[in-house]
């Protein structure tokens, strides 16, 4: 089965830091939950960026959906297939209310607004998070922004999920949900979490960062 | 509250860093701040076309001093010829006095006209490139001590203060919800929905830096802020400043004899 995901021998360093990847290798298939551990700051977020084209590798290959990636325009169909839910919700959510910021991805897809708005209601709809549709994103509670952020990704259906650290700062009654949901989704994820307990419930294989390189767990 | 440059924003800022053991960095700031005003109140008095040209060359003099690039430095200072360069082309043809020239179209440049466009070339970029050589080689925190410390309004040095400290800040909270924007395909174009989102990215930051500094002002309050940031650094002058003080004095006597005609350029 070829590799939704293929990251080979990639390296990064920021200026004038020791490098932080030297050597990363990860293979995603499509339809493996895969997590991604180490130690704050070993490069996990750095990794992840990398796959989506938002950060080069100083030296190493990119394969996503079966080709090589190299430029920004490579990685413009990789957005698209791949969803990068972020370690700070705030990051992600820059527009005023919930709906706007779900219809966000869509609109770039290309859909229209009347596509875009339908999008919006069925996901949060499946998600269970209507309520929210209105609201102003910046007043949400953190388990909201949490869950909104999931939606936005989800509104664009993509094959693989990226999540970098995702229970951050929930309450147990949102993880759990946040599990529950992530549990009934037939996407491809890739998860980096601190929480052994919330990885041992999602996924099926543990990859270890360190030193710049990835073991098998 | 102590105020350290955050990381990260030395190297972010183009400004040519002079040297750290040249003569002039290690005078004290306040005397820095107080000569290049000094300077620019002087020079922007002077009208004789010597006096102003002298001050030219004291400030290129005193920038080899300083052992900043002259390259970087010249090519900052041509930057701002560029804001006035509109007004010094049409300075001559917009001011009455005696006609010197006539161009095809009839428009008629005058001798006055002239004479105060070189007069605002040259007090432009004697007082900017003083301001490079004295002022702009501190650090920006350096010189908000430096303005505090010289009895400058506290709300405005810690304005100053401020800014050094959380532009970095915002940059990367930017930088990171452009990110995050581009993760979800988004990519700038000429449409409505590129200028909504845009928008709603600079919103965002907006009402982000507000709630910021109302968490960061509480954080500052449990600490027992009220109103008053300490200075840690004591400035003192040495013997070193004396010297300069009075070179700088002698320099601004004779440019100012030399506007008046009591000194003479051999």
């Amino acid at each position: 089965m070829s590799a939704l995901l293929d990251l080979h021998d990639i390296h990064f360093a920021w200026p004038g830091h020791a490098p932080v990847l030297a050597g990363a290798s990860l293979r995603i298939a499509a339809g493996e939950r895969v997590a991604l551990v180490g130690a704050n700051g070993c490069g996990k977020s750095t990794l992840l960026r990398i796959a989506l084209g938002l950060l080069r590798p100083a030296a190493g290959q990119v394969t996503a959906f079966g080709r090589p990636r190299r430029t920004e325009a490579d990685f413009h169909e990789v957005r698209r297939r791949a969803g990068l839910v972020f370690q700070d919700p705030d990051d992600q959510l820059f527009c005023p209310t919930v709906r706007e910021d779900v219809a966000f991805g869509p609109l770039n897809m290309g859909k229209t607004r009347a596509e875009a708005v339908a999008i919006v209601d069925a996901v949060l709809d499946r998600l269970g998070l209507m309520h929210l549709r209105d609201r102003i994103t910046h007043h949400l509670s953190g388990g909201e922004k949490r869950l909104v952020t999931l939606a936005a990704v989800l509104a664009m259906d993509p094959e693989v999920l990226i999540l970098d650290e995702p229970t951050n700062a929930l309450d147990p009654d949102n993880e759990a949900r946040l599990l529950a949901i992530l549990q009934s989704l037939p996407q491809a994820i890739v998860l980096v979490c601190h929480d052994a307990g919330f990885r041992a419930r999602l996924v099926g294989r543990e990859c270890h960062l360190s030193g710049g390189r990835i073991s098998p767990g | 509250m102590t105020f350290a440059p955050a990381p990260g924003l030395a190297t972010a800022a183009a400004t040519p860093v002079a040297p750290p053991d040249a003569l002039l960095t290690r005078l004290d700031p306040r005397l820095r701040v107080g000569a290049a005003l000094a300077f620019a109140l002087l020079v922007a008095a002077l009208s004789s076309l010597a006096a102003l040209g002298a001050a030219l060359a004291s400030a290129l003099a005193l920038m080899a001093l300083s052992g900043l690039a002259p390259r970087a430095t010249l090519r900052r200072m041509a930057a701002m010829d560029g804001f006035i360069l509109i007004m010094l082309i049409l300075l001559p043809f917009t001011t009455p006095g005696a006609p010197i020239a006539t161009l095809p179209g009839g428009l008629t440049a005058s001798q006055q006209g002239l004479h105060l466009a070189i007069d605002i070339a040259l007090t432009a970029n004697a007082v900017i490139l003083m301001l490079m050589v004295l002022v702009g080689t501190m650090d920006p925190v350096t010189l908000g001590h430096a303005l505090g410390r010289l009895r400058v309004p506290a709300a405005l040095v810690h304005l100053m203060l401020f800014t050094v400290r959380y532009i970095e800040v915002l940059r990367a909270e930017q930088a990171r919800m452009r990110q995050a924007m581009k993760a979800r395909g988004f990519r700038p174009r000429t449409d409505l929905h590129t200028l909504r989102s845009l928008g709603y990215l600079v919103g965002m930051l907006l009402v982000r830096a507000f709630e910021r500094s109302e968490r960061i002002l509480q954080a500052m309050k449990c600490r027992g802020f009220t109103g008053h940031l300490p200075l840690l650094d004591d400035m003192r002058l040495r013997r070193a400043d004396l010297c300069f003080a009075l070179a700088f004095a002698a320099l601004l006597t004779a440019l100012a004899g030399l506007e008046l005609g009591l000194v003479r350029i051999a």
